[in-house]
């Protein structure tokens, strides 16, 4: 909680910066916070204490999945320190990030119906903003313009659910909620149904599954990059902790009832969203199809595992965020300097900036799931928490969808290696390099080292 | 022991990127020169009493039963030793190849030795699972980076496909897992035990899932359509990597986790696999004798090669199990030094169309005669490696159904029209322009040459201290599997 306020603070802290003209010092100083407010989370560990009248609770899993967005964060602010410093509203912006790492926070820590709302509010209306940031291009207008009205429209679904699961039990909190359902075995009124249904289906759209997710793609490719890094890693984790707390604490004992549609949910993710992605010609929509194709492994789990998949689904984001992250530190060096974001800038990047091709290569390698990279590990959990559970047909899906993964990524390998350079040698700056060497070695780290995440 | 094995050529693999570009390679050859001295203590230090040794067993990943458990038996230790001689090999004649960007080139192929080394020692499923696919990563990049022409497409294919399979074994190592008891293990003893309790249609579905992933490695027809287009445009090393190591690692799987694991499932479907092996032997040979272009004849030689150890394999029999270990040994020595001499031809007349050649043997007697060598080895003649192996091989068919192993020897004959007509028509016959002025084997070549024809005939005359390495391991193994 603690770091909430911390990261709050941030926020409104950035804002004043603009008025006592510090802005030269606002990075490096929001890059501490983050640090202090990630390092009081890891003190509170074990500590699980309730606010608000348990409407907010920060237990371990909340913890842990705050730890990893303000981990994210951290690298993020670090690696988008060189967009803002060409940012005229640079502290507006900041501010903006900051809120949307609040409204993650809250999802990852919510006990109460209304305190999801906020979360996602909270989060969704700093992104709107960002994602139109870019004034004067019109695609990044158009991404905030979809952006905003699909955004709405899931909350209203979201809404109208809870409102729905209020009418059946009188209750918000996820706990008292489900309590009340394991108290009536059978005698739910079928609009309750209904409500978990249409919570699940806004919730589907802020983690862009199929066939949620056509905003993904537009808003992704719209978008300025440091914002699209943002959607894909800080908002996804924090879209899937909601998602992992509703179906844990709240919705596991109807599972019957959303099972089936959670599980078509998560394989018309992994199929369509891969296959997909293959036709891409953009790098920004070929990752924002993999990133909604990842959501599928994530449902998967999910559907399988319910409360116990856990770890699995908080292993699979760290491992793809941090590949996710090195991803979009390349992509942004190079679409600085080509001012396009197709495939063929990638074209003899190997022989253009050897390091940076290395370091997209093993990224990519990472979400293709190739060991002994954290990607493959991901992949490997959600595979046996399927089987352990019985759905194996789904885990050949998942197999299936991972060799298309592996073409699709593996198109900007060849590009990287086998194709001519298309411009002059690029150079990177020190801190870029050190940025990326660090989530080089947290992504072998988390490979080698799985321990480090799965004891939890 | 073999953690030092494992781990020294990635060790060296990163030491590479102080030496100088123009030093590299040396240094590539001496860290791999040291790999192999250390690979020799394992050979002098083997009980040959079929047991596991040289293990190391240190708890990885707690949570999901994982251990960095290695160890090697004779089976082990030999494979583990034809990787440690010929990647110096392999290096060595390399030198006469300025690959731009050394340090990664030569850092690759430090890593793949890394991974193979890895494969053959691993006794954990998840961990012999690792090594499976970090051995792909590196050749991947070798054949992409430095490859022919056409490389992008034909290795992308070669990935997926390879990938296919791979994750498939993963599916079935997780299903063999999750039988173990509770807080499971991927442990191999572990495995054989649950892999038996099994009943006899899980294992004969099971069987498929590893089966497939390690016949797409040998290939085994009809699973080998990745491998003729990889070998052609695949630099000549990645040729040798793929065909002189890689492919054994899909034999050894057959031996180590595929027929000790699913006893039942394996002779529920041993003849279908054997008629796969044998159908690839008919059809690699006969493919081999149309082709024009020499690395392509060798990889459909290869094809036809593995088919027969494959075959052997399949026999569950120790005379096969026997015969397919010094047959990987021998086609490893026999394929590099084919690719080897195709490539030194390559180089002095930018040709590999056989039809284009003609008369070298006037030029270079050296060569040719080297080169007479190796043919003989591997059309299997007596007194050379390659004898040893197919007797032994076509032997265990014959034993397990007369037709088959009939059909099997037909290896032989199909092998010595295409490797006879190959060697006719490029050392005999008149030179022409392109041969005419041909150096012959310099004193570099000779180096790498020379011990590979020793080593032919040596095997090939006294090939019993090799055999008796594997012997009680290979009797151990088919213990495991009557039981």
């Amino acid at each position: 909680m603690n770091a909430l306020y911390i990261i709050c603070g941030l926020g409104v802290a950035s804002l004043v910066t603009e008025l006592l003209n510090l802005k030269k010092w606002l990075i490096p100083f929001i890059v501490a916070g983050i640090a202090v407010a990630v390092a009081i989370l890891f003190r509170d560990w074990n500590s699980s204490v309730h606010y608000f009248h348990d409407m907010l609770i920060f237990d371990n899993v909340a913890i842990e999945f705050s730890i990893l967005i303000g981990g994210i964060a951290f690298f993020w602010f670090w690696m988008a320190a060189s967009y803002f410093h060409e940012e005229t509203h640079v502290t507006d912006q900041a501010a903006l990030v900051l809120f949307v790492i609040v409204g993650a926070f809250i999802l990852t820590s919510f006990n109460n119906m209304a305190m999801l709302f906020l979360g996602i509010e909270i989060l969704s209306l700093s992104l709107y903003v960002l994602a139109g940031s870019k004034k004067d291009s019109l695609l990044s207008n158009e991404a905030a313009f979809k952006y905003f009205l699909m955004g709405s429209f899931a909350t209203g679904f979201l809404l109208m659910g809870i409102a729905l699961l209020y009418g059946a039990t009188g209750f918000f909190h996820l706990d008292k909620i489900s309590a009340y359902v394991i108290a009536h075995p059978g005698g739910m009124p079928v609009f309750f149904y209904a409500g978990v249904l249409l919570v699940i289906v806004g919730i589907s759209f802020k983690v862009s599954a199929v066939p949620f997710h056509f905003w993904a793609p537009d808003v992704y490719e719209g978008s300025p990059t440091v914002i699209t890094a943002l959607m894909a890693t800080v908002v996804k984790v924090g879209a899937f902790a909601a998602f992992f707390r509703l179906i844990a604490y709240c919705f596991f004992p109807v599972q019957s009832s959303y099972h089936i549609i959670l599980l078509v949910i998560a394989v018309l993710t992994l199929v369509l969203a891969n296959v997909t992605a293959v036709y891409q010609s953009n790098v920004k929509r070929m990752l924002a199809y993999s990133s909604v194709g990842h959501a599928g492994y994530i449902l998967l789990a999910l559907v399988s595992g319910g409360a116990a998949a856990g770890n699995t689904i908080l292993y699979y984001l760290a491992a793809y965020s941090v590949a996710t992250l090195s991803a979009f530190g390349v992509l942004i060096q190079i679409e600085f300097r080509s001012h396009s974001s197709n495939a063929d800038i990638f074209d003899g990047l190997f022989k253009r900036n050897a390091f940076l091709a290395v370091v997209m290569t093993i990224a990519l390698l990472s979400l293709a799931g190739i060991p002994p990279l954290a990607g493959f590990l991901g992949k490997y959990l959600v595979f046996s928490l399927a089987m352990q559970n019985g759905y194996e047909l789904y885990v050949l899906v998942g197999v299936v969808t991972s060799l298309i993964g592996v073409y699709y990524y593996f198109r900007v390998i060849v590009a990287m290696f086998f194709k001519a350079p298309a411009s002059e040698p690029l150079t990177t700056s020190f801190s870029l390099k050190l940025l990326l060497l660090l989530l080089l070695a947290l992504n072998l780290a988390l490979g080698i080292f799985p321990n480090l995440v799965l004891v939890l | 022991m073999i953690v030092v094995l494992i781990f020294w050529p990635l060790a060296a693999a990163l030491l590479l990127f102080a030496a100088r570009p123009a030093r590299v390679k040396q240094w590539a050859f001496v860290a791999s020169l040291i790999e192999l001295l250390a690979s020799l203590i394992l050979i002098f230090r083997l009980d040959k009493d079929g047991s596991v040794q040289f293990v190391t067993r240190i708890p990885w990943i707690d949570s999901l039963g994982v251990d960095f458990y290695v160890g090697a038996d004779g089976i082990s230790v030999l494979l583990v030793l034809l990787t440690t001689v010929m990647v110096p090999f392999i290096i060595l004649s390399s030198f006469d190849h300025p690959y731009q960007k050394p340090h990664s080139f030569y850092g690759l192929v430090l890593v793949m030795q890394m991974a193979l080394v890895g494969v053959f020692t691993a006794r954990d499923g998840f961990l012999f699972y690792i090594f499976w696919e970090l051995a792909l990563i590196p050749i991947y990049f070798i054949c992409l980076i430095w490859g022919g022409d056409n490389r992008a497409k034909v290795t992308l294919k070669f990935f997926i496909y390879t990938l296919a399979g791979s994750l498939l074994m993963l599916v079935g190592l997780i299903f063999l897992y999750l039988h173990t008891p509770q807080t499971h293990t991927f442990n191999i003893q572990e495995l054989y035990r649950v892999g038996h309790s099994l009943s006899a249609t899980q294992q004969g579905f099971y069987f498929w899932l590893f089966f497939v992933a390690f016949a797409i490695k040998m290939p085994v027809f009809p699973f080998h359509t990745w491998q003729p287009d990889t070998y052609t445009e695949a630099p000549v090393q990645g040729t040798m990597l793929l065909s002189s190591i890689m492919l054994k690692m899909g034999v050894y799987g057959l031996i180590r986790w595929l027929i000790p694991v699913l006893p039942l499932g394996v002779h529920q479907w041993m003849f279908t696999a054997i008629v796969l092996s044998v159908i690839g032997i008919v059809y690699g040979s006969a493919i081999a004798i149309v082709q024009k272009d020499f690395k392509r004849l060798i990889a459909y030689s290869s094809l036809a090669h593995v088919g027969l150890i494959a075959a052997g394999v399949m026999t569950l029999s120790k005379i096969g199990i026997q015969g397919a270990i010094i047959q990987m040994i021998s086609h490893g020595i026999l394929v590099f030094a084919l690719l080897y001499i195709v490539d030194i031809i390559f180089s002095r007349t930018k040709t590999r169309i056989i039809s284009e050649l003609g008369g070298i043997r006037s030029q270079a007697p050296l060569l040719a005669t080297v080169f007479t060598v190796v043919m003989l080895g591997s059309v299997a003649l007596p007194l050379t490696s390659g004898f040893v192996g197919e007797f032994l091989l076509i032997n265990a068919l014959v034993k397990y159904k007369m037709a088959l192993g009939s059909v099997a020897g037909l290896t032989i004959i199909l092998g010595s029209v295409y490797m006879f007509r190959a060697y006719q028509r490029s050392m005999l016959g008149e030179s022409n322009s392109l041969t005419r002025v041909f150096v012959d084997l310099s004193r570099r070549e000779k180096i790498v040459l020379y011990p590979i024809v020793v080593l032919i005939i040596v095997i090939g005359i006294y090939p019993s201290p090799v055999l008796s390495i594997s012997e009680s391991a290979v009797t151990n193994l088919l213990q495991i599997v009557s039981h």
